[in-house]
């Protein structure tokens, strides 16, 4: 019986046929997807990475509703230019919050991993109202929308509840302050920002967009842009150990 | 009445019960307008089944007439339509945001019509609506013929083609609202992810259960692939798309994997939608459309065995080439990459088996432009597969990836392969169900050929060049080892070839505005075959 032979089993019997491709199909995913749950480097924790505060997490949403993933990046390779061009190569830890992650596939705009702290507040709300006005060849489109919709946080706790269900360590006086949090950080000189602060260490708190009126979606996605790779001090890292 | 139809009546008016409730508690307008557009659908198919119930006869379609299959081509016929709407829509909208990246203007400063609601729009349309649509078509039709059964299901199978369709307009219309797990491929939020998976193991069912009621021992190859898709989807979109609602009243959820191991499965869902979606069904639409037209057998059968069991294994495991140098740890991308250019071999003998089947029938490609079509989609499914092994590479990649060489990659392959293999099929499929002699213009399909090859050929030479210059760019520098130029510099340097792309895309339209046309003329003026006239169905078994 010829080995070609044999595989009339297969194409005589549907259900050995269906066994026969799932069997075929789960080995290359378990062997690459479940060692990540368990690695050292996929699941350490690195100093400083803390869980988005409320306003950060709506920006966020933001951001991912909008999809600025089509066209930036937040993944920094370990290459010299990048590097160069936007700062330390991005780590594993960086993003364990993320959900989802937005490493992103196409850098039609520039990586966005470090964007943090790099312009002012100013720059990007001009920029996100007409991106031509402060870099003309830009080719981004203009999100004038941004700044004038009212940030909708009616279901910001609830959102984190979700988080906190799947790990992320958001705590009871978290949730509970989750709204009255994002808009202290939204508000400039908020006494309260103290309290935020310790809540969430390094949350930058201020009124992002320039309009004391109300809470934008311009503050959110601004304060969320701000935050981007700027929670590891890299002052205590060895920035070229790993460069390949 | 059948159980079928009472089952399905009821399922579909809780469906709408729900969906009422739904609408009226929503957190949010976007998500109440699907809540309605859920009702409205399910009320309209609840009215279709009563409303059938009452005009069909009260015996159900016999399985045979006179002995042979009785044929339930009416979903086939629907997916057909569908799908030359759904490519004329998607190449369009693909064609307008490629028209955005060379003049921004073009996003006109509303939400809804800006880049990065519009580019899922446009994925979904031609990979889901428009590929999707072509495969359940085919698949429908050539699982009957080569089985010589009728689909199994009365309702089933309607509600397979009209509940997948309805999936597209659930997600397309919740893109341009803003509604996005933000997962690229995966965009759709998990209430339209639930209903695609009611809609997909149904569609599992039907093919599996025609299968099961085959007249031939032996399973044909082409199922085999059909099969392989089917199974491997279902595994692709449960394993990506686990995600927690923040209410049963909001659209939005969280997806249960985060950072980097949420990035290994979404790549790993990713290139398989590449892998399984865009390759192992249309190579299924190969070893059945090809032999069929050219009126040869599969040149080697051993060939389709080692062809079909070595690309289902390796596929699997080429997700982290989308990875390289990111923060998944090395070895994957190690393991990815060795695996990816492997998969050159599984994919050219894929390639010479549909290539070969045209032995002592290579004249008919001078006459016939649909098969044509057909020869050319494999050698461009050639050229792809062994650009992406290229790609694959960690030292190319790192020149190559976040660039538009991606792009044109990927559409060298989505329009020379899959876009005109579908064509290919589209125009096969048509003369046979609507009973025609043959398509209305058989020149319009050389136009249709010569122009859209023209546009691909602009379309990835274009990004070719711009996505090596882009890379090369961004890692240039100066005699003083400084980083030679500023970002905003290499975007303005993709100006022209960005205008190229474009008009690459609008021949490619223009293209298929003339195969919808001439598909319409055939439907409604071409010449009908005589009953009489009708040749004995020819199957096509596997060589022994």
């Amino acid at each position: 019986m010829s080995i070609w032979s044999r595989h009339k089993i297969f194409e005589t019997n549907s259900i050995i046929l269906v066994l026969g491709v799932l069997f075929v199909i789960s080995i290359g995913g378990l062997v690459e997807i479940v060692p990540l749950f368990y690695l050292k480097s996929t699941i350490e924790k690195a100093e400083g990475v803390r869980p988005y505060t409320p306003l950060e997490l709506a920006g966020r949403n933001i951001y991912v509703r909008e999809g600025c993933y089509n066209c930036h990046s937040q993944m920094i390779r370990p290459l010299r230019d990048e590097v160069e061009r936007y700062g330390h190569y991005s780590l594993a830890a960086e993003s364990m919050y993320d959900r989802p992650f937005q490493w992103g596939s196409k850098r039609t705009g520039p990586d966005l991993a470090r964007v943090g702290n790099k312009y002012s507040d100013d720059w990007h709300r001009d920029h996100l109202k007409d991106p031509r006005a402060v870099v003309p060849g830009s080719i981004m489109p203009s999100y004038p929308w941004l700044e004038k919709n009212e940030l909708d946080l009616s279901a910001i706790r609830e959102d984190m509840k979700v988080q906190a269900l799947l790990g992320v360590p958001y705590s009871e006086e978290m949730l509970k302050n989750a709204e009255s949090d994002a808009r202290i950080q939204a508000a400039a000189d908020d006494p309260n920002s103290i309290d935020l602060a310790k809540r969430y260490p390094n949350a930058q708190s201020r009124n992002f967009d320039g309009n004391p009126q109300k809470v934008t979606e311009a503050d959110a996605l601004i304060a969320y842009l701000q935050m981007l790779g700027t929670q590891i001090d890299f002052k205590l890292y060895d920035n070229k150990a790993n460069v390949r | 009445m059948t159980f079928g139809e009472a089952g399905s009546a009821l399922a579909l008016a809780a469906l709408a019960l729900l969906s009422i409730i739904v609408a009226a508690k929503a957190y949010t307008p976007e998500y109440a307008f699907h809540a309605y557009l859920f009702a409205a659908a399910s009320v309209a198919a609840v009215f279709a089944i009563i409303n059938r119930y009452y005009e069909r006869p009260a015996a159900l379609p016999p399985q045979t007439i006179n002995g042979k299959p009785n044929y339930n081509m009416g979903p086939v016929k629907f997916a057909t339509i569908a799908s030359v709407i759904w490519g004329v829509a998607g190449f369009t909208i693909g064609l307008l945001i490629a028209a955005q990246l060379a003049f921004p203007w073009l996003n006109f400063d509303t939400s809804w019509f800006s880049f990065g609601r519009m580019r899922p729009l446009h994925t979904s349309a031609v990979i889901f609506a428009f590929g999707g649509n072509v495969l359940i078509a085919s698949s429908f039709y050539v699982v009957q013929r080569t089985c010589r059964a009728r689909l199994v299901g009365d309702i089933a199978p309607w509600f397979v083609v009209l509940g997948y369709n309805f999936f597209i307009v659930i997600a397309g219309t919740g893109y341009l609202l803003g509604i996005t797990q933000g997962k690229e491929y995966a965009e759709p939020e998990w209430y339209a992810d639930l209903f695609l998976t009611i809609v997909w193991v149904t569609y599992l069912l039907v093919y599996l259960g025609t299968v099961m009621r085959r007249k031939e021992p032996h399973i044909y190859v082409a199922n085999w692939f059909y099969l392989g898709f089917i199974l491997a989807i279902a595994v692709l979109h449960l394993g990506n798309n686990p995600a927690v609602p923040v209410s049963l009243f909001s659209p939005k959820s969280y997806i249960l994997w985060s950072g980097v191991q949420d990035a290994l499965v979404q790549w790993w869902y990713g290139h398989n939608a590449v892998g399984f979606l865009l390759t192992v069904p249309f190579l299924a639409i190969m070893y059945y459309f090809i032999p069929k037209r050219a009126e040869r057998p599969v040149y080697s059968y051993r060939l389709s065995i080692v062809h079909f069991w070595s690309l289902v294994f390796m596929y699997i495991w080429a997700g982290p080439h989308h990875l390289h140098y990111t923060a998944l740890p090395d070895w994957a991308q190690t393991l990815g990459m060795v695996f990816s250019v492997m998969l050159w071999m599984p994919s050219w003998g894929g390639m010479i088996n549909g290539l070969m089947t045209l032995s002592g029938a290579w004249d008919k490609l001078r006459t016939d432009p649909v098969l044509r079509l057909m020869v050319v989609s494999i050698a461009f499914y050639g050229m792809a597969t062994f650009e992406g092994p290229l790609m694959s590479v960690k030292a190319v990649n790192s020149l190559s990836h976040y660039t538009d060489w991606t792009i044109g990659h990927v559409h060298a392959g989505a329009l020379g392969w899959v876009a005109y293999i579908s064509f290919g099929t589209i125009y096969c499929l048509v003369p046979w169900l609507w009973n025609k002699k043959g398509l209305y213009s058989i020149k319009a399909v050389s136009w249709h050929f010569w122009i859209s090859t023209l546009g691909i050929v602009l379309y990835i030479s274009s990004m070719w060049v711009a996505g090596i210059l882009q890379g090369l760019m961004w890692r240039a520098y100066t005699s003083l080892g400084f980083l030679e130029y500023s970002f905003i510099e290499t975007v303005e340097a993709m100006h022209p070839f960005y205008i190229i792309r474009a008009l690459g895309g609008a021949l490619f339209v223009v293209g298929s505005l003339i195969m919808a046309w001439n598909i319409w003329k055939t439907i409604t003026t071409a010449e009908a075959v005589e009953e009489e006239a009708l040749p004995a169905q020819p199957v096509l078994v596997a060589a022994e």
